[in-house]
Parts: C-alpha cells; sequence; structure tokens
C-alpha cells in the first residue's frame, strides 16, 4: 500500500483548497470502511486522506417539518438509526441506512461516503431517490445542488468536479399518506454487498386505494443507481391493485441492465429487480397506509 | 515526499496514552504492535470479520478500519478493559460457563460486540443477539453457545444493575 499522510480539516473551506490543490492525490476521509480497503488492496493510491468529521456542516442532523431533513455528509449511520425523529418520519430511508454493512460499519460508515464511493449497490441511494433527496455540494466555484439519481455517474464515480465535497444530503419532508421502503436481496443476513436493491415512494389519496404519486428507484442492476421513472408514473392516478403492482415490477425489469458477476447472473438479477420493486411498494403501500 | 509521525493524545480503557504512529497505520497495528494491547486480532483485514472489535467513545467498530491518527481526544476501549480489578464481566464469567468459545481467536471481537449489545439493549431476544453479531464471525463454535452466554449474561448484568 502506497504511504499517505493524514490531515484533519477544520473547514469546508480547507477540504475544498486541499483538493484543489493536491488534486487526485488527495481523498477525503470519512469513515473510512470503503476508502481504507481500496487503499489497502492497491485499487486506490493517494499521498493524503483528509479527515471531515469534525467539520460542522457536515454533521448537521437536523429535520424540521417544513424543510425537511438536512443530513451532513460526515453523520455515521448509526446516528441516523437512532434519531427517533428520523425513525418516524424517513422509515424507509432509515431501513436502508441499516442494512449498510452491519453494526460496526454501521459505527463509522456515513451516508455521505456511500454517495460519493458510487457503488453501483449502495444501499441508502436507491431509498434516498425515491425519497426525491438532493445533494448540496462546495466547491471552489460556490455551492450547487444536485438531485441524488444525478450523482453517481459511473461504478466508483461521481459528478463531483475537482476541489468539490458533498456537504450534506437534504431530503424533503414526505407528503401526507406517504410511506417508502428499501429492500434488497443478499445471500448472508448482513456483511454482504446486494445482488440487486429497490427503494419505493408512495403517497396515496385520502381514502387510500389510489396512487397520488410513486417513485421506484433500484440498486446493483445498473453501473448506477436507478430512478425507474417509468414505474412509478405508471402508478399516478392508478388504483392501488396486484395489477398495477405488477406493471410497475415489469417496468423496473425493462429498466434493469445488470452484469453478470460472482453475486449473481444477468437473469437472476432482472427477476429480483420485479420481486424486489413490488415488495418494496407493498411495504410503502402499508406504511402510507399506516400513517393515515 | 517522505512523511514523518503523528503524534496522538487519546485516552485507551480510561488511561491517558500518548503514541506516535505513521499517518497510515490502523488503530488495530498500533494496539498490537506498539502498545501491547493484543487481544483485538486481525481476521480480515477489511472489516468483514469483527475479530479487531473495539469501541470508540462507547461506539462499536473494526479497529483495523480505523486510523490510529482518528483516535486523537476519543475514548478507545478494549477487549483489555472489561475485566476490572473486582473480576471477570459477567460476559466473560458466562462465557466460561457456558463453554462459548474454543480456540479463542475470535473472542475478543465476540465479547466486544456482546458487550455493545447490552449496553443498547439489556435484554436482547435471540434474533437481535444474532443480528447485532452478524459482523463479527466464529469458525469454531456455530454461535450457538456464544448466543446462550450472551442470553445468561444480559439477565445477570440486569441483576447487577439492580
Amino acid at each position: 500500500m502506497h504511504p499517505f499522510d493524514y490531515r484533519l480539516a477544520r473547514s469546508v473551506d480547507e477540504v475544498i483548497a486541499t483538493l484543489a490543490s493536491d488534486g487526485d492525490r488527495a481523498r477525503v476521509l470519512c469513515g473510512g470502511t470503503d476508502l481504507l480497503v481500496q487503499l489497502r488492496e492497491g485499487r486506490r493510491s493517494v499521498d493524503l486522506v483528509v479527515d471531515i468529521k469534525q467539520i460542522a456542516e457536515l454533521n448537521a442532523l437536523e429535520y424540521t417539518p417544513d424543510d425537511g431533513l438536512r443530513l451532513g455528509a460526515a453523520v455515521p449511520c448509526y446516528k441516523i438509526a437512532g434519531d427517533s425523529t428520523i425513525a418516524r418520519v424517513y422509515p424507509g430511508l432509515v431501513e436502508a441506512v441499516g442494512l449498510i454493512g452491519g453494526v460496526q460499519i454501521q459505527g463509522r460508515a456515513s451516508v455521505g461516503g456511500n454517495l460519493c464511493n458510487a457503488s453501483p449497490a449502495a444501499d441508502s441511494i436507491p431509498a434516498l431517490i425515491v425519497h426525491r433527496a438532493v445533494c448540496a455540494i462546495a466547491g471552489p466555484d460556490g455551492w450547487r445542488n444536485l438531485p441524488v439519481e444525478q450523482f453517481c455517474i459511473a461504478p466508483g464515480r461521481t459528478a463531483l468536479r475537482p476541489g468539490e465535497i458533498l456537504v450534506a444530503v437534504l431530503v424533503p419532508t414526505p407528503p401526507p399518506r406517504s410511506g417508502a421502503a428499501y429492500l434488497r436481496f443478499t445471500p448472508r443476513n448482513e456483511m454482504d454487498i446486494a445482488v440487486a436493491g429497490a427503494g419505493a415512494a408512495v403517497t396515496l389519496d385520502p381514502t387510500g386505494a389510489t396512487f397520488v404519486s410513486a417513485r421506484v428507484a433500484l440498486g446493483a442492476v445498473a453501473p448506477t443507481p436507478l430512478l425507474v421513472q417509468a414505474a412509478g408514473d405508471a402508478l399516478i392516478g392508478r388504483a392501488v391493485s396486484e395489477a398495477a403492482l405488477d406493471e410497475a415490477a415489469h417496468l423496473a425489469q425493462a429498466a434493469a441492465r445488470p452484469i453478470d458477476d460472482v453475486r449473481g447472473t444477468v437473469e437472476q438479477r432482472i427477476h429480483l429487480a420485479g420481486v424486489l420493486t413490488r415488495r418494496a411498494l407493498v411495504r410503502a403501500i402499508a406504511r402510507a397506509r399506516v400513517s393515515m | 515526499m517522505i512523511l514523518g509521525k503523528v503524534r496522538v493524545q487519546t485516552s485507551i480503557n480510561g488511561e491517558a496514552v500518548e503514541f506516535l504512529c505513521s499517518p497510515w497505520q490502523s488503530l488495530l497495528e498500533v494496539l498490537r504492535e506498539d502498545l501491547g494491547l493484543t487481544g483485538a486480532k486481525e481476521g480480515c483485514n477489511n472489516g468483514n470479520c469483527g475479530a479487531c472489535n473495539v469501541l470508540i467513545d462507547g461506539v462499536l467498530v473494526n479497529s483495523c478500519l480505523v486510523l490510529a491518527a482518528e483516535v486523537a481526544g476519543k475514548a478507545v476501549t478494549t477487549i483489555e478493559g472489561l475485566a476490572t480489578p473486582d473480576g471477570l464481566h459477567p460476559l466473560q464469567q458466562a462465557f466460561l460457563e457456558h463453554a462459548a468459545l474454543q480456540c479463542g481467536f475470535c473472542t475478543p471481537g465476540v465479547l466486544m460486540a456482546a458487550r455493545a449489545l447490552l449496553e443498547v439493549n439489556p435484554h436482547p431476544s435471540e434474533e437481535e443477539i444474532r443480528h447485532w453479531m452478524a459482523g463479527t464471525l466464529c469458525r469454531c463454535t456455530g454461535y450457538d453457545k456464544i448466543v446462550r452466554a450472551v442470553l445468561a449474561a444480559a439477565s445477570v448484568v440486569e441483576e447487577v444493575k439492580r
């Protein structure tokens, strides 16, 4: 492993300046649960890691009904899952976060890191997509927002420009009569990478029998997590029914473009995309109805 | 560029500790090689097996995935801090009574994970124990006696608190 230096950053500006000057020989260090493994395995090589865990803006964990959730990029998973307000308002998100690695990983890993690592199988990202989350990014040219579904552009690559860092993820407050869920398929119970994952969010009408809106996202079946616009759109205005769920599941399968690898085949992953989309929708609908 | 050492001031098992380390060294490596705290084990060095489990500010983590430099100003707890001068922790006692170890290589990590669980959930069910411990592997025991020992210790810990 190539030796590297360690620096503790005190501000967003300091991180931006360091990344801008050190180019691709420096990398942000947050939980370290992806980066340190990659550095040890020689998949990445850096001269410097910049520890961002003590920067105030990256540790925000704030929710108000008006503004939604501001989730700092450095907040470790266990803090998100352990916040009773967030668990109540965003059970689908907490569900996804609780699947990342296992207990020890969640003691260090962050949703921000899960996004920036940009694995096609990242567990938090389909859940964030269906919640309409937005990435708040800071860089040498200032701040910008980017919808989560546009953040990952290829396996391991994000839309961050040189010198930019992810500061926070902004998750809107779900409308009334909404529910969301994330499910994945793995061979082990924990500590595994999703073979396929599906997130779903729905909003129902006051009778609970009709979809007002729906959003479906898939993980591990494409080079990046996928927003399946067609699957959600197909449900708008429709009655909640087996036929509606079947159609959404088929549209999700049509959008999936997985590869064969050690964890699964193309055929299995496409099959799972349909099954998991259906189950995620069922769970989201149940949560929406419970909230009514 | 040739890198020098980082000076780290931290607390380990309640004791103030200062050490020098290379920036890229893991906490696991420094505990074992420089501080004589060989309880934490290297099973995989990539966060999969839990043999290196420690607590940092009370939170269970893989010490192989923490740089030693990152524990500056933190409170680290290792397996060496589980027993007290008064004797073994109820978990350790239960592990002996229930034969919850064979080769013992995973045992420090298993005990640290179990300790962390009982801190957040004093009355775990069997399912909750297995789920929590899923990131801590054992090749010898098949986990059954580990789970029984944790269940037994949980009731003792409650007694002691009362």
